[in-house]
């Protein structure tokens, strides 16, 4: 058994939170600049040459790319032959809690959602763990914003809606985000299993590189398709008109109930914040 | 067309105001959110004053993230407009001129807009970092308690944002998509 140390913890998660909030990867800078090169609106053409020295001067300068840090989403992935010593959960709220105000990032959370005090330090993370083989502890971060995650639906489908269902669903909640969830847009979706387990899917589909597809067949075409009919719909960068209103749609699909048909569609902004670390 | 105007914004400019116009903003705005428009909603309710002149004034939807030293702001791109649209009519009412945020109004907000000659502006989300650089001052005036949320006096240089609602009433988010869809 395999031992890591709380601080090792501590101080990765502080990393993490500092570098995805000021650095986009390479797949996110990649998808802007070849959606600046086809985009067929001027408006639009300028507002993604102004994303690209958004990035430049947030890297620079150290400036968040967005104001909105975001509420830090984690999955963990935790090898059953690894020990933590100390409390896994406590070391990663207090990585957020240094990340967040050491690293000059938004604190936007609050501690209770109806009587809404700020807990000041961006905590408590969401945190979604999993076991896997291994001795290895697998950390993703994905900083999430609201302005998007408020675009985001649930759809419990009935089996006979079957796949032009699902697609009515992703392009409904697309076109409904519209200038609100900052386009060009990355859409995440989940189908199948249960109410939350597509929704967790969703939310995990969005830490899935720009260009990376599916393994399974249909299922990648179904990303493509999805891809290039919400850029039929006109909603363009900053909802301003134009061909570029998503930069990617990731699908994760899971078994489901005879009865079911759940989709989950999370949508984020052109701000397509994650980082990887394994310990 | 680019316009460059002052703020606050007279009603003659603010008439003068394009749907579709890119517009450069000098002068003195102010930031306030969710909560700062709850609190502002309850000062009204109970008779008291607001925390500034709201006449001629823009209103920018924004919580910044901390400066670092020697900046005057952190990040600092608009957040979500619909969120205010509770607020909003009202404060339009007693003169509010602009609103700079992003994202969809509601019919209430629009009637007021053309109601009174006032402009909504949509700044690009998702540009804080870029955005901060025409913000050469930050002064918290109001609900410092609310940290990101207490509304701050912003003097800005050429801030960049682009007519969504114009005092007539026309509707950039609608005319734009219906120019780009393909069927």
């Amino acid at each position: 058994m395999r031992t890591v140390k709380s601080d090792i913890i501590i101080e990765t998660v502080k990393e993490m939170c500092i570098e995805a909030n000021h650095f986009l990867s390479q797949d996110v800078k990649d998808a802007l600049d070849n959606a600046k090169n086809t985009e067929k609106s001027s408006i639009g053409k300028d507002i993604l040459t102004k994303l690209e020295e958004n990035l430049k001067i947030a890297g620079e300068d150290m400036i968040p790319v967005c104001q909105d840090t975001g509420m830090a989403v984690f999955f963990v992935e935790i090898g059953q032959d690894v020990h933590v010593e100390g409390n896994l959960t406590d070391a990663i709220n207090e990585g957020v809690r240094r990340g967040y105000v050491d690293g000059f990032l938004r604190k936007s959370v609050v501690k209770d959602p109806l009587i809404r005090e700020n807990t000041k330090d961006n905590t408590p993370a969401v945190i979604h763990y999993n076991i896997v083989e291994g001795d290895k502890i697998k950390l993703t971060i994905a900083p999430k914003g609201f302005g998007s995650e408020n675009m985001s639906k649930v759809f419990m489908l009935k089996p006979a809606d079957g796949i032009e269902g699902v697609k009515k669903a992703i392009i409904s909640a697309a076109k409904d985000a519209g200038p609100n969830a900052c386009p060009p847009m990355v859409v995440g979706v989940g189908v199948g299993g249960t109410f939350e387990k597509c929704a967790i899917m969703a939310k995990q589909a969005l830490t899935r590189p720009i260009g990376v597809h599916s393994d399974i067949e249909y299922v990648a075409e179904l990303e493509e398709e999805m891809f290039t009919e919400i850029n039929k719909l006109g909603i363009g960068p900053g909802g301003l008109g134009g061909s570029t209103t998503a930069l990617a749609v990731n699908i994760n699909t899971y078994p489901t109930h005879i009865a079911g048909l759940p989709v989950a569609v999370n949508i984020c902004c052109h701000v397509y914040r994650h980082c990887v670390r394994e310990i | 067309m680019d316009k460059y105007i002052n703020a606050p914004i007279s009603k003659e400019v603010a008439a003068d105001l394009r749907s579709g116009d890119t517009v450069y903003i000098s002068g003195t705005i102010y930031s306030a959110r969710d909560a700062a428009h709850l609190r502002m909603s309850n000062a009204l309710k109970n008779g008291e004053e607001l925390p500034f002149d709201i006449v001629g004034n823009v209103i920018y939807y924004m919580g910044p993230s901390p400066s670092r030293e020697g900046r005057p702001i952190g990040s600092a791109g608009p957040t979500t407009a619909g969120r205010m649209d509770k607020y909003t009519p009202q404060l339009l009412d007693l003169g509010l001129r602009g609103m700079i945020g992003k994202g969809k109004r509601t019919q209430d907000v629009y009637e007021a807009i053309k109601r009174n000659g006032a402009v909504y502006f949509a700044a690009i989300g998702g540009a804080g970092a870029l955005l901060s650089k025409a913000i050469k001052k930050s002064e918290v005036i109001a609900y410092d308690d609310l940290g990101t949320e207490a509304i701050r006096k912003l003097e800005v240089e050429n801030f960049p944002v682009i007519v969504v609602i114009d005092s007539e009433g026309n509707n950039l988010y609608e005319t734009a998509i219906e120019e780009f869809k393909m069927d």
